[in-house]
């Protein structure tokens, strides 16, 4: 029983970073490649982490496993979306069917720069 | 490779199917890597890399027993974060003196 649950973990953490990855081939542009990543591939890596726990449930094995999943849920979205802002501030062109950008006037002023220390 | 998991054909079996789905995955990366417009694209495909390496190495200790291999884990997904960021703020810098 124990096999079957965590083969079922590995399988679909498996699956769900080659869907990741087949996102970061097919999409058009680098702001839905980002999409693709920061979601699929994190849930990828924690439901391997999970099935890792389960066959092996120690105590140093879940701290760690837990350290790990905990890094990727925070940094994931935080990396993702400095690097959005600075594609955006570089003008990487998107694909088409954008209705709406809310960041365009933005470029204009120094707003981007609380989130970049102006002085480093 | 030694696998500790002849025992256990279903968890055998799909151990080497994730690392068939980690192959392709990489495989797939690469391409976008090498064919990216822009630098934007290639620094989200070294953020996809680091979860594929998470990913081969929670198969690794799958297949071998060796849980203290869950500490590369934990370096790499701190160091990629680091990464990612030293790269947004550089290319934010250099946008910026190239637009004035």
């Amino acid at each position: 029983m124990l096999e079957w649950i965590t083969a079922i973990f590995l399988i679909l953490g498996s699956l769900f970073m080659l869907v990741a990855a087949i996102g970061v081939v097919k999409l058009p542009d680098v702001y839905m490649r980002m999409h693709a990543i920061t979601k699929a591939a994190s849930l990828g890596a924690i439901l391997m982490l999970a099935a890792v726990f389960i066959w092996h449930p120690q105590w140093i094995v879940g701290i760690e496993a837990l350290m790990v999943v905990l890094f990727v849920i925070f940094t994931a979205p935080i990396g993702t979306h400095m690097l959005a802002r600075v594609s955006h501030h570089m003008k990487v062109p998107t694909g088409e069917g954008y209705v709406l950008d809310e960041m365009a006037e933005e470029d204009n002023d120094s707003r981007g720069e609380k989130y970049f220390a102006p002085d480093a | 490779m030694e696998s500790v998991l002849e025992s256990y054909p279903v968890l055998s079996f799909a151990v080497y199917f994730s690392f068939f789905c980690l192959t392709v995955s990489l495989f797939a990366g690469l391409y976008r890597l090498l064919m990216g417009p822009s630098l934007p694209d290639r620094i989200v495909v070294m953020d996809l890399v680091a979860s594929l390496v998470i990913g081969l190495i929670a198969t690794y200790i799958m297949l071998t027993g060796k849980t203290v291999y869950l500490n590369v884990a934990v370096v790499i997904a701190l160091l990629v974060f680091m990464g990612t960021i030293a790269f947004a703020k550089y290319l934010y810098k250099q946008s910026k003196s190239q637009k004035v």
